[in-house]
């Protein structure tokens, strides 16, 4: 990766977006530390996967999304013209709700993103791909099964897997959607370890689904409610100490 | 009154039932008529003996098949081979890459290119793709083509199976998970990365099925290839050569066969093949089709 | 470098597959554009108001109404024997069945597969069967062996509209103490501009066949009067008149062709508006 002079984070200016006719995020503006976990939280349908989806141009895949304003990462306005969508999404590696294995073996679920990017050296290839299944601990689970499908393995280890796949391309950023909403709370588990362990080299953003999660892994906080950001602090001042009664609210249960 | 109600509904039911067992049966039915109509010329010459002797001489008794289902079969392949890139393409543009706007105008020109019928494209083919064979095409490379030949067959059926098979292509593509594609997509892979490692990957065995479907649909198309195929009961040796698809040859001699013995049995027997082979061609894709909806619908 | 490529390779299959969408529109264009270039100058009022004259063949005055009425006749008669065995059993399948019960999947089968053998076979099973019942070439057995043919489309096709009726529906019907008999009729009620587009597809195919009828309607000059007797129809006057060595009937048969094209048009933008009408009304 070459590491270039520019502030190294990510920051949203006047953020707005539109699906049809309805105004999804409400002029967002945002600063996200790096190396360190922010997780987004918000009550369902508040616009938290939307603004994550924001952060690597997934709404470009959505005709009827309207997206106005800036998203800075590294210096560079992702949303300017004759930006490389593709260098975005390299860069900003996405962990689904769901665990979403491609329709390939579990090597090959690891090398596609390799391959899709031009490696082409077999040794090269198995390397990394061994180098992050042992990363994400699933190399010691199915050792000798990687050439199986995908699809075989358990919700927890596709979970992990689709991580070591967007890890293998060496993203900077590490954007996760409601990671560990389907699996159980020992996989649940194991991937926290892992963004704990992650933080160190990446900046890590999460839209989590609860607040216990946040509080065991974030940093900072991002609440927000209908479309717009109620809150946004370190973890600490955040729990303890919010400034917002809808916040206060929100942490005490009243609503969800 | 409360009872009339009650007695009107179960009626209404055992109609429906009845109905319904009588559709399925119909499939039987059809099978089991034309093989007995054909049962006649098959216990006097064997199955074998027929499909693989290519002598087509009614007034001596020859009932050989052979020119008929290489005709067919070579008509049918010409066909997809010209229909599946250009389908394959076009429905990944339509499901992938283009806008709503052009996808809006593109769906209904492909239905209606479905509900044109046969016999206009015979008439379209014996205008424009006849003449351009025998004039243009064929002088490079036979002596002497009339143009109604294979190749013509081929390229007429090719137009006509375009939107079957699109349209078949299409809800395969559209069925694969969008999680999926958003996966390969959010790896930073391009559309086409997208579209040749995961969706092709992914409905191979549908396209495979689609294919099927296509060429069993080439396979029965009757009117059109009866118009620019020359029907010549010969063994076609280039595709400047005419041909004779056993469509062709049941819709041609109807009218004649009445009069010669066994005659009208060897063309219910033409029936009875064509009906065996799509059959069992369309339970297989099908089946394949259903399969992949159903693994998809989580 | 590498990136460069995989854009080069995509931009040059996005350049290929619009050449092959367009090259399908470039069809569309010319197989009309043939008919109507050929078959308009020898289209006139009387090939559609009158009925072959004395030496029709042979070039002279006259016109195809007989096989307009011919068709329209076949193909009217077979929508109404289709509709009666098509509608119930769609609503048969859909409401009274089990959602993905086993014989309700194995009649979708069962059509899936009819809606595939060619209109050839339905000729020659139609044929058979009006030998069998001592039946000649005759109206009669043209609308039996079409409506055996359009069937399948006509089914599969309510079908398509039919299974994806939203479940409460039915639900809140039966709630209402309505008979399974009562929740049907308004269930049709709500399906109606599907059953319309159904009707509509199959007049499509069942008009512009011509195998099926071949050898079951037999071909005569004049309109029929009564089932039992022959009826000409469209797509085999355009066929029998395209194997005249006589130029004039050759046109005519051109002249035929854009009629029968224009009535496919015709009946294309209805359905199509009628399904679009349909979608509306469930957004």
């Amino acid at each position: 990766m070459e590491q270039t002079g520019q502030p190294h984070n990510v920051s949203i200016e006047n953020l707005d977006v539109f699906i049809e006719a309805n105004h999804i995020l409400k002029n967002i503006n945002l600063t996200i530390p790096e190396k360190s976990i922010t997780c987004i939280i918000g009550p369902s349908g508040c616009g938290k996967s939307t603004l994550l989806r924001t952060l690597n141009r997934m709404h470009d895949e959505t005709p009827e999304v309207r997206i106005s304003g800036k998203v800075t990462v590294d210096g560079q306005n992702i949303y300017a013209p004759r930006v490389d969508v593709i260098n975005v999404r390299k860069k900003m590696g996405l962990l689904a709700q769901r665990p979403c294995p491609l329709p390939m073996s579990v090597f090959d679920n690891v090398a596609y993103g390799l391959r899709i990017h031009g490696m082409r050296n077999r040794k090269d290839i198995n390397q990394r791909v061994v180098q992050y299944l042992q990363y994400v601990g699933l190399w010691d689970e199915i050792q000798g099964r990687v050439k199986s499908s995908a699809a075989r393995l358990s919700v927890g280890q596709q979970q992990r897997l689709c991580l070591a796949r967007g890890l293998a391309i060496e993203p900077e950023y590490i954007l996760g959607d409601e990671a560990t909403s389907s699996l159980d709370p020992i996989s649940t588990k194991k991937i926290e370890e892992l963004f704990l362990k992650l933080k160190e080299k990446y900046t890590i953003i999460l839209v989590t689904h609860t607040l216990r999660q946040a509080r065991r892994i974030a940093d900072y906080l991002i609440f927000m409610y209908m479309g717009e950001i109620v809150e946004a602090a370190p973890a600490e001042q955040f729990f303890n100490n919010p400034r917002c009664q809808l916040t206060v609210d929100y942490l005490s249960g009243s609503f969800s | 009154m409360k009872q009339f109600r009650i007695i009107i509904n179960k009626f209404v039911r055992q109609t429906m039932l009845g109905i319904a067992v009588l559709s399925l049966l119909l499939l039987v039915v059809i099978g089991l008529t034309l093989l007995v109509k054909a049962l006649p010329v098959i216990k006097e010459h064997s199955l074998w003996a027929l499909l693989t002797d290519s002598s087509w001489k009614p007034f001596k008794g020859d009932f050989g098949f052979l020119p008929f289902v290489l005709s067919t079969l070579h008509v049918s392949i010409i066909a997809i081979i010209i229909a599946l890139p250009v389908s394959l393409l076009t429905a990944i543009y339509l499901n992938t890459f283009a806008s709503k706007t052009i996808r809006h105008f593109f769906e209904p020109a492909i239905d209606l290119l479905s509900g044109i019928p046969p016999v206009i494209y015979g008439v379209w083919g014996t205008l424009t793709i006849v003449p351009f064979i025998a004039d243009t095409l064929a002088p490079h490379f036979v002596d002497y083509s009339s143009g109604y030949s294979v190749l013509a067959g081929g390229i007429t059926l090719s137009v006509m199976i375009i939107p079957l098979l699109i349209s078949v292509l299409i809800e395969l593509f559209r069925s694969v998970p969008d999680e999926i594609i958003h996966a390969s997509l959010s790896l930073g892979a391009t559309k086409w990365q997208t579209v040749k490692k995961v969706i092709l990957r992914k409905s191979f065995p549908g396209i495979i099925a689609a294919v099927v479907l296509a060429v069993s649909r080439a396979f029965g198309e009757t009117i059109a290839v009866l118009m620019v195929c020359g029907n010549m009961a010969i063994i076609p040796k280039s595709i400047f050569d005419a041909c004779y698809p056993l469509p062709a040859l049941i819709a041609n001699n109807y009218g004649e066969m009445l009069s010669m013995p066994n005659y009208e049995s060897a063309l219910m027997l033409g029936a009875l093949l064509l009906f065996m082979i799509i059959v069992f061609f369309n339970g297989i894709s099908r089946l394949t089709l259903y399969h992949i909806e159903k693994r998809f619908q989580m | 470098m590498r990136l460069d490529l995989k854009k080069k390779e995509e931009r040059f299959f996005i350049v290929l597959m619009i050449i092959s969408a367009l090259l399908i529109m470039s069809f569309l264009g010319f197989i009309l554009g043939t008919i109507l270039y050929k078959g308009l100058p020898a289209l006139n009022l009387d090939m559609i108001t009158k009925l072959p004259g004395g030496g029709f063949y042979l070039g002279k005055e006259g016109g195809v109404l007989n096989a307009i009425a011919g068709s329209l006749m076949i193909t009217v008669g077979s929508v109404i024997i289709s509709a009666v065995f098509s509608v119930p059993l769609v609503m048969y399948i859909n409401f009274y069945l089990r959602k993905g019960s086993f014989f309700s999947n194995a009649i979708r089968f069962s059509f899936d597969i009819l809606f595939g053998v060619p209109s050839i076979v339905y000729g020659a099973f139609g044929f058979a069967l009006m030998v069998y019942l001592g039946l000649k070439a005759s109206l009669l057995g043209g609308i039996i062996s079409v409506s055996l043919l359009i069937m399948p489309v006509m089914m599969r096709s309510f079908d398509e509209v039919a299974k994806l009726l939203p479940h409460n529906l039915p639900e809140a019907l039966l709630s209402l103490g309505s008979t399974k008999y009562e929740m049907i009729k308004v269930l049709l009620r709500q399906l109606m501009p599907a059953l319309i587009t159904a009707v509509l597809l199959s007049v499509g195919r069942g008009i512009g066949d011509a195998a099926t009828v071949l050898f079951t309607s037999g071909y005569t000059d004049n309109i029929p009067t009564a089932l039992g007797q022959p009826a000409a129809t469209l797509p085999l006057s355009i066929f029998f008149q395209l194997g005249s060595p006589v130029e004039e009937v050759q046109n005519r048969a051109y002249a035929s062709a854009v009629i029968l094209t224009v009535i496919i048009l015709v009946l294309s933008f209805i359905s199509r508006y009628f399904s679009a009408k349909y979608s509306k009304n469930k957004i």
